[in-house]
Formats: structure tokens, C-alpha cells, sequence
């Protein structure tokens, strides 16, 4: 049971990364400016890399032979465990950045949180991970700053961009039994309780950017159980179409 | 030219003699001989100086513009392994255009000048990148043959007479080696490796990239009017068809070890000459897809016209912000 919740959670933890990985890489070659495009690369690249690091070791945690490969490229979506924040669409910089900032402010919370895991190997990526997301929020947190606090016309695009994800972001910190389970164990955190200081973070950052906090309650929900929005199976669909094209073959 | 600049116009279609030199041009000439790098502050001919400002431009442009055939399979890439390995190889291409505008900039231009000329039309980029890539195999043809041809290209440069030019070309050689290596490493993948099925695309590749990768080198040295001086001036040390000939030389066994083979039914080794005999190339495709009748001309310089356009708001929010930060610690050094 343990097993079946960590393997879930890994999941979780995989297909996060991986996803936000897949949607900032559609950038590459068309950022606003080349230093920007490279950051952002950099960032992809990142985030891949602890993608392959916590789908390895889930694969590993459920024991049925599933590398990294095989969950990335032979799931479907409804067994893709991904917050549905990571899978919505670029759209304009503005909301690319929007979705970066409110994903790092948690992700940077959660990986502080795992650093004290009772599971060694989590600990172990985490803090790995924690390296590289402390310059992804800071980064994020910086841009935000400057859009919001720019011209009229970038203010207005980060405005619109913060409003347009925030329904996504509740989902961050509903925990399921699933987290209950594991957070009993020490292996991970209560997903509860990085609301408040994620909160503390992005009405800062918000001020200094002269942007309003959206004050909406209602929260879209379901990436983590396997109900995502719609974006989700067309991202899958040019992922893995190679795999699915040519079953079996190697790369 | 240069592989990434294949067409550089250096104003001077006739070699001067060392008679004909002012005192400047000789001093100038005899360091350029013995091998001393001429750097941003040295006095230099006004054409070598445009020269390079074109060369080092069209190769920047290039490196920019080829992010985007490569960039078309990154969110398609087979494995995560080869994904992360291709979105930082077209990553260091970014970082090579940078290095370039930087080299650029030091003769008296600046980037966003440069970039305006590429996106108005005016300057052109290698046109190999006016090909489509189609399938998975295309990544590995292009790292084997289009950074291989690089490479061939680039590394006498790192030698070149211009001294940031010349520091320039050592960064990205390392860089590219990288890439060749990478890229025949899926060709690897596909031919040794693959199934019947994935040795059919990589042959296809081969097939398609094969001819445009031989043309990347340049017209034929007889066709080929500023090369000359670019010679003496040592920013172009060796020539077109002396540079194709070596890349040949050095793929074909390479090919051969993979198990698929060029389209060229006239190549066949030549014991005289110690070299491959290889067929015509058309020059006629080369001349157009330099005159914008590539497969994706429109779509390359689109893509590059389109991100711009779109970043303007981006750009402009960032200068409006640093100027907004400046007057106010102005003022509060002035309240202080
Ligand atoms: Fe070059
Ligand atoms: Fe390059
Ligand atoms: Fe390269």
C-alpha cells in the first residue's frame, strides 16, 4: 500500500517536471530575446533532468520494469499525474512566466520539504533539485517583478496572465489520501502546508509588481488523481509519437 | 566562404601587390603574415573590416536561424535521453549566434543592427537551414553532416587572422565536435542498432541532406571571386572545393560503417588521387535556395520576424523598467 502511494507520488513528482519541461522546450528558438530563450532552455533542461530522476526511481518503487522511457512515452493521460497547471499552453511570455512563478514558488517550498524526507533517495534528489529552483524562482520572481512594473502594455499582459492560472494553483495544496499517507511517514509533506508561505511569496512579488492578487476561490482540480483539461493528450500526442509509431524500437 | 557564410563579399576583386599598399596596409599585411592577431583597436583596411562584419554576421545569423529545423523535434524527441541532448545542442547554437554578435560588435556594429538585416532579408544565413527536417533521422543526418561540415570549416578559422573571430571559433568548436558526435550517434542508433524500418529513414536522410550539406561549403573556386583576398587577409584559410573534398574524404568511410549510401552513383575512390571522385552538384538548386526558393526560406525567416514581433512588448517592458529603477535611485540619492 505504502509502495503503491510512494509509486503515485513519484509519479507526481516525475510528470510535474516533465510536463513544464515539454511546454517551456516549445520555446526554444522563438524566446523574445536570445539571453531570455537560452534562460528559458536552461530552465527546460533542468527540469528534465529531475523529470528522468524521479520517474527512474519511481519505476524502480513499483518494480514492474518501467524506466523513465516507459512512463514517459507509454502512458496515457489519464495516468499522467501532473498538476493541471504545468499542462496549460504557453499562450504570450507574460503567462509563461505566470505559471513559471506560481509552479517555482511551490516547487522551491516542496523541494525544502523533501530535503528532510525519511526516504534517502527523495532527500537525495531534492537536493539536487533544490539548487537549480532556487535560481528558477528567483528568476521567475524577477521577471514577474519587471513585467508587472514595465509599460502599461506588460503590466496589463501579467495581469490578465496571473488572473488567467490562478484557478489552477489551489491545486497545489489539496491533499489527497495519497499525501496523507506519505506525510505520515515522513516521506513527504503535506501539501497543506506550503500554502501560507507560497502565499507570503507571490503577495510580495505581486507588490513590488504593482499586480492585484487574484482574489477568486473556486479552484480547478484533478491533475494529480488523472483528470487533466484537454491540453494534456495533445501534448502526449507529440511526445510520444515515435514511440507509438514504432513500438519496441530503440532510440 | 566560410561554411555558415557561404557568399562574402570582401569589395575587392583584385589582389593588391605590396607596391600598390599604403605604409598602413603594408604594416598591417606583414602582422597579419607573421601570424600576429589583429585586434578591435589595431588599424585595419576599412574592406577587411566590412568583410569580417558580413562573414562573422552571416555565420551568427546562421547559427541562429539553424535552432529551427532542429527545434521542429525537440518536443517529439524518441527518449528523454535524447531529448535533454538535443534541446542543449540547439541551446549552444543560441549561445554560438551570441558569441558571434559579440565578435561582430567589436568592429563597430551592433547586434540589433545585424539582427535587423537578417530579418529584413538583407543578409543572408547558410542555406542548408532552408531544408525541412521530416523525420527523427533528420536530427542525426544534420549533427553527422551539417555540424560535421561545420567543424571541417570552423576549426582552421579558430586560426583566423581576427583575434575575437579566432577565439570565437575555438569556443564553438569545442561545442560542435558535440554535436557531430551526437548526431552520428543516432545515425548509429538507426543503422546498426535499428530495425529495417528505422535504417529506411536514415538512408531517406542521408538521401536528402547529402547534396545540400556538399553545397554548405560554397560555389567551386573557380566561380568564387573575393576569395582571394580573404586569403591574404587569412580569414578564410582554405578553399571551397579543398574543404568539400576533405569532408567527403572523411564521411564516406563513415557512411559506409553505418550501411547506407550517398546518392551519388558517380562516387567512387580514386586510388591516382587518393581522394573520392564525386559527381556533379547542382548548382542550379544551390542558387536558388539562396535567392529564397528553398523549401522553407519563408518559413525560417517567418519564424524569426514572428518571435521578434512578439518580444517587442517584452523588450520594451525590460528597458521601461531598468529606466524607471535608474531615476528612482537618482532621486534617492538626491533626497540623501
Ligand atoms: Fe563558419
Ligand atoms: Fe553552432
Ligand atoms: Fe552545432
Amino acid at each position: 500500500m505504502l509502495l503503491a502511494d510512494k509509486f503515485e507520488s513519484l509519479l507526481r513528482l516525475g510528470d510535474n517536471t516533465l510536463i513544464l519541461a515539454q511546454r517551456l522546450s516549445e520555446w526554444c528558438g522563438k524566446g523574445p530575446v536570445f539571453e531570455e530563450d537560452m534562460a528559458l532552455t536552461n530552465i527546460a533542461l533542468d527540469l528534465l533532468g529531475q523529470a528522468r530522476l524521479w520517474l527512474t526511481y519511481a519505476g524502480e518503487v513499483e518494480s514492474k520494469g518501467r524506466d523513465e522511457d516507459a512512463l514517459a512515452y507509454l502512458r496515457d493521460a489519464h495516468q499522467f499525474r501532473n498538476l493541471l497547471l504545468v499542462e496549460q499552453p504557453n499562450g504570450d511570455y507574460a503567462l509563461t512566466m505566470a505559471r513559471q512563478f506560481y509552479f517555482d514558488t511551490w516547487h522551491h517550498l516542496l523541494l525544502q520539504e523533501l530535503l528532510k524526507s525519511t526516504d534517502e533517495r527523495i532527500a537525495a534528489i531534492a537536493e539536487q533539485a533544490v539548487k537549480e529552483v532556487t535560481y528558477h524562482l528567483r528568476r521567475s520572481s524577477d521577471l514577474v517583478t519587471r513585467l508587472g512594473a514595465g509599460t502599461e502594455e506588460s503590466h496589463r499582459r501579467m495581469q490578465t496572465a496571473v488572473d488567467e492560472l490562478w484557478p489552477y494553483t489551489g491545486e497545489m495544496f489539496a491533499p489527497d489520501a495519497v499525501d496523507e499517507a506519505l506525510a505520515a511517514q515522513g516521506i513527504i509533506c503535506n501539501p497543506g502546508q506550503l500554502h501560507e508561505p507560497w502565499l507570503k511569496h507571490v503577495a510580495e512579488v505581486f507588490r513590488q509588481a504593482t499586480l492585484t492578487l487574484p482574489s477568486g476561490t473556486w479552484m480547478q482540480k484533478g491533475g494529480k488523481q488523472g483528470r487533466h483539461t484537454e491540453h494534456l493528450g495533445y501534448i502526449l500526442t507529440e511526445m510520444q509519437f515515435l514511440q507509438r509509431a514504432y513500438p519496441g524500437a530503440k532510440w | 566562404m566560410s561554411m555558415y557564410a557561404q557568399l562574402v563579399e570582401t569589395g575587392v576583386n583584385q589582389l593588391q601587390s605590396r607596391a600598390e599598399m599604403s605604409a598602413e596596409e603594408r604594416a598591417f599585411q606583414e602582422r597579419v603574415d607573421a601570424g600576429i592577431k589583429i585586434e578591435p583597436k589595431d588599424w585595419m583596411p576599412e574592406d577587411y573590416r566590412k568583410t569580417l562584419i558580413r562573414q562573422i554576421s552571416q555565420h551568427a545569423h546562421s547559427e541562429i536561424v539553424g535552432q529551427l529545423p532542429e527545434g521542429n523535434w525537440i518536443t517529439r524527441a524518441p527518449t528523454l535521453k535524447r531529448k535533454t541532448i538535443l534541446l542543449s545542442k540547439v541551446q549552444d547554437e543560441a549561445g554560438h549566434g551570441l558569441y558571434l554578435y559579440g565578435a561582430a560588435e567589436t568592429l563597430g556594429v551592433t547586434r540589433d543592427q545585424l539582427y535587423a538585416d537578417l530579418l529584413s532579408g538583407k543578409v543572408k544565413y547558410s542555406s542548408i537551414f532552408n531544408y525541412p527536417t521530416l523525420t527523427w533521422a533528420d536530427i542525426g543526418a544534420i549533427g553527422w553532416l551539417v555540424d560535421g561540415a561545420a567543424i571541417m570549416n570552423q576549426i582552421p578559422l579558430c586560426r583566423c587572422s581576427y583575434g575575437p573571430y579566432s577565439r570565437a571559433m575555438i569556443r564553438i568548436c569545442k561545442e560542435e565536435a558535440f554535436h557531430m558526435r551526437q548526431g552520428y550517434d543516432i545515425m548509429i542508433a538507426l543503422c546498426r542498432d535499428g530495425t529495417p524500418e528505422q535504417k529506411a529513414l536514415a538512408q531517406d536522410a542521408l538521401n536528402r541532406w547529402w547534396w545540400p550539406s556538399l553545397m554548405m561549403f560554397g560555389p567551386p573556386d573557380a566561380e568564387s571571386v573575393h576569395s582571394a583576398q580573404s586569403a591574404q587577409w587569412k580569414i578564410k584559410l582554405f578553399s571551397n572545393d579543398e574543404l568539400r573534398q576533405k569532408f567527403i574524404d572523411q564521411t564516406i568511410p563513415q557512411a559506409e560503417y553505418l550501411g547506407i549510401r550517398v546518392p551519388d552513383p558517380e562516387l567512387k575512390w580514386n586510388e591516382e588521387s587518393g581522394h573520392y571522385d564525386f559527381g556533379k552538384i547542382d548548382w542550379d538548386e544551390f542558387w536558388n535556395v539562396v535567392k529564397g526558393n528553398g523549401p522553407c526560406n519563408r518559413e525560417r525567416l517567418r519564424a524569426r520576424v514572428q518571435a521578434w514581433e512578439d518580444g517587442a512588448w517584452f523588450r520594451e517592458a525590460l528597458v521601461a523598467h531598468a529606466e524607471k529603477q535608474s531615476q528612482r535611485e537618482a532621486e534617492a540619492t538626491k533626497a540623501a
